[in-house]
């Protein structure tokens, strides 16, 4: 079954005085994909996924988003994509409830909508007994875990994850990644993840993207890629060594 | 719409609980109501046994009594509340990185600004609305006198100025808040603005105005006008000037120019004494249009300013 694209970049190209952060980049993620978005810090990433979702204005390319321009239609992008970025902002003094209620409102849910849906998305990701905590008091985990539930009560066709699993245990890192996992399978969430952890993203990516200095320089299934590059098979892929491999070749 | 009202929501519930205005609005309520008191007394001592002159009860607010009078305060310490309300509006959601989150829901961009300074001018109106409510109840009280319809009018339009000068100063503080990613600078930066406008102007206005018209004014009274005339127009730059010049007049119907030097002629000054009555507000109001219609100009202005500088700022996360 052929599935329909629902992001696609054509030349998208961001420039800060001449320094080039994001060159040319075309790619095409499928709906209810994952895509594993890898790279060095630096590498234009978290560029890219604020170029698609019309936070900042691409100097030159295209991109559409369910065939919206981030650009011209960012409130329309805005609606349908859940974003989670990198340092997970919320607000300290409020608690999670508040936090979400406060996010539900944003996006124009009412509270008698979103008052059930936030005790069903707390209880998802196991922060039902921190309900009346502030988010000051939250570990690192509890965050990223509020940021998951966040995503829940926008249901958004899209997520963009922003290394949702920096700076945490391997325990807490499972956890965030089979989240990530059910929010594509149960909710057919497409999922764009950007992440160093390449053990977990090659656990539930579909395809991956390398992109080093602004480019993006290798895109397909990992098996492919493997098979390509390091010519060898299903069974002994490793990312790690994959990564590595074009990493070296780009920097040489 | 649904954003501005989600952000006006959780601003006002952020003010309302947070311990700076909770701590600022008790010192102006306390020392707003202790100089109620006194002047209060003292108008009491005065006018026991003699005929209850015209608008006595806005002279609750006018009068200065040991310390200052009300109006004085306001002028004084209004600056610090809009300044207080606004100095980390935007850089801490940027640095808690809640900015990016704001701005990647479904809402304009503006909606972010708009919400901050609106739930700020809220918050300021709710502040001196209830304080001119109190004191006027204490001024019931004390002197036992009820105003009459002009005299509510006039507290009315004072309330109205106050706030728009307040609202200026929020405008300040939030477009420093923009342009300073730095709390502590911000926060700084605002208070610079705010003593060199409400001391520094004043000084230097009367600097300006001597190097303007040199030599001695004892013996020339034309010299002597000129030299206020440019200190005065001089001292118009500060916000605070206008306020005091603009609530001056409406709050005290006796005042009749916002100079504070008035030279007249012999029979000048017989027909001023002739009609030495009370201004009609509406005269009152058109000696002030001009200071009223400055001040709530560069309100505007001010927010203008920082809607632009904002909508224009790149929104990144770290």
């Amino acid at each position: 079954m052929e599935k329909t694209a629902i992001i696609e970049t054509h030349n998208l190209t961001k420039r800060y005085g001449t320094m080039v952060a994001v060159d040319e980049l075309s790619f095409t993620i499928k709906e209810g994909e994952i895509f594993g978005f890898l790279g060095p810090n630096g590498s234009g990433k978290t560029t890219t996924l604020l170029m698609l979702l019309g936070l900042t204005e691409a100097t030159s390319g295209t991109a559409s988003i369910a065939g919206f321009n981030p650009t011209k239609e960012a409130i329309k992008v805005k609606r349908i994509v859940g974003y989670i970025q990198e340092n997970i902002g919320f607000y300290d003094d409020m608690n999670g409830v508040e936090n979400l209620r406060f996010i539900a409102r944003l996006n124009g849910i009412t509270d008698t909508v979103s008052t059930p849906k936030i005790t069903e998305a707390l209880e998802r990701v196991g922060l039902k007994d921190d309900v009346e905590k502030k988010v000051a008091a939250f570990s690192r985990g509890m965050r990223q875990r509020l940021a998951i539930a966040e995503i829940l009560i926008k249901e958004p066709k899209i997520a963009f994850l922003d290394e949702p699993t920096l700076g945490l245990d391997p325990e807490g890192t499972t956890l965030i990644i089979d989240y990530i996992k059910a929010l594509s399978r149960e909710h057919n969430i497409t999922i764009l993840l950007s992440s160093h952890d390449l053990k977990q993203v090659q656990r539930i990516a579909d395809r991956i993207g390398i992109m080093i200095h602004g480019k993006l320089i290798a895109e397909g299934p990992i098996e492919k890629l493997a098979h390509e590059k390091l010519g060898v098979e299903d069974t002994e892929i490793s990312l790690d060594d994959l990564y590595m491999k074009y990493f070296q070749e780009v920097t040489s | 719409m649904n954003g501005i009202k989600a952000i006006v929501r959780k601003e006002l519930a952020d003010h309302f609980s947070s311990y700076r205005f909770i701590i600022l609005f008790a010192l102006i309520a306390m020392v707003s109501l202790i100089t109620t008191y006194m002047v209060g007394m003292g108008l009491k001592e005065e006018l026991s046994g003699v005929a209850k002159p015209k608008f006595v009860f806005l002279m609750l607010f006018t009068s200065t009594g040991p310390l200052f009078s009300l109006v004085q305060f306001v002028a004084f310490f209004g600056p610090l509340i809009g300044l207080v309300l606004g100095f980390d509006s935007i850089n801490r959601e940027r640095s808690a990185g809640t900015l990016s989150k704001l701005a990647s829901q479904p809402i304009y961009r503006d909606a972010i600004i708009n919400g901050k300074f609106l739930s700020g001018v809220i918050t300021i109106t709710i502040m001196l609305a209830s304080i001119l409510l109190v004191v006027s109840g204490l001024g019931l009280a004390l002197i036992g006198v009820v105003p009459g319809v002009e005299e509510l009018w006039r507290m009315v339009i004072y309330l109205i100025i106050s706030i728009f000068y307040i609202a200026f100063w929020l405008g300040m503080s939030i477009l420093f808040s923009i342009l300073f990613r730095g709390i502590a600078t911000s926060a700084l930066a605002t208070l610079a603005i705010w003593i060199f406008f409400s001391f520094f102007v004043p000084m230097g206005a009367s600097v300006v105005a001597n190097s303007v018209v040199p030599g001695d004014t004892s013996e020339n009274p034309e010299m002597l006008m000129k030299r206020m005339r440019v200190q005065r127009a001089v001292s118009l730059i500060s916000p605070m000037q206008l306020y005091n010049d603009s609530t001056g007049i409406i709050i005290d119907p006796m005042r009749k120019t916002t100079r504070s030097l008035v030279l007249m002629g012999p029979l000048e000054r017989l027909s001023s004494a002739r009609f030495e009555r009370p201004l009609a507000l509406s005269q009152s109001i058109y000696v002030v249009i001009p200071h009223m219609i400055s001040l709530i100009a560069i309100t505007f202005i001010c927010f203008g300013v920082s809607y632009a500088v904002f909508m224009k700022q790149e929104i990144r996360s770290a």
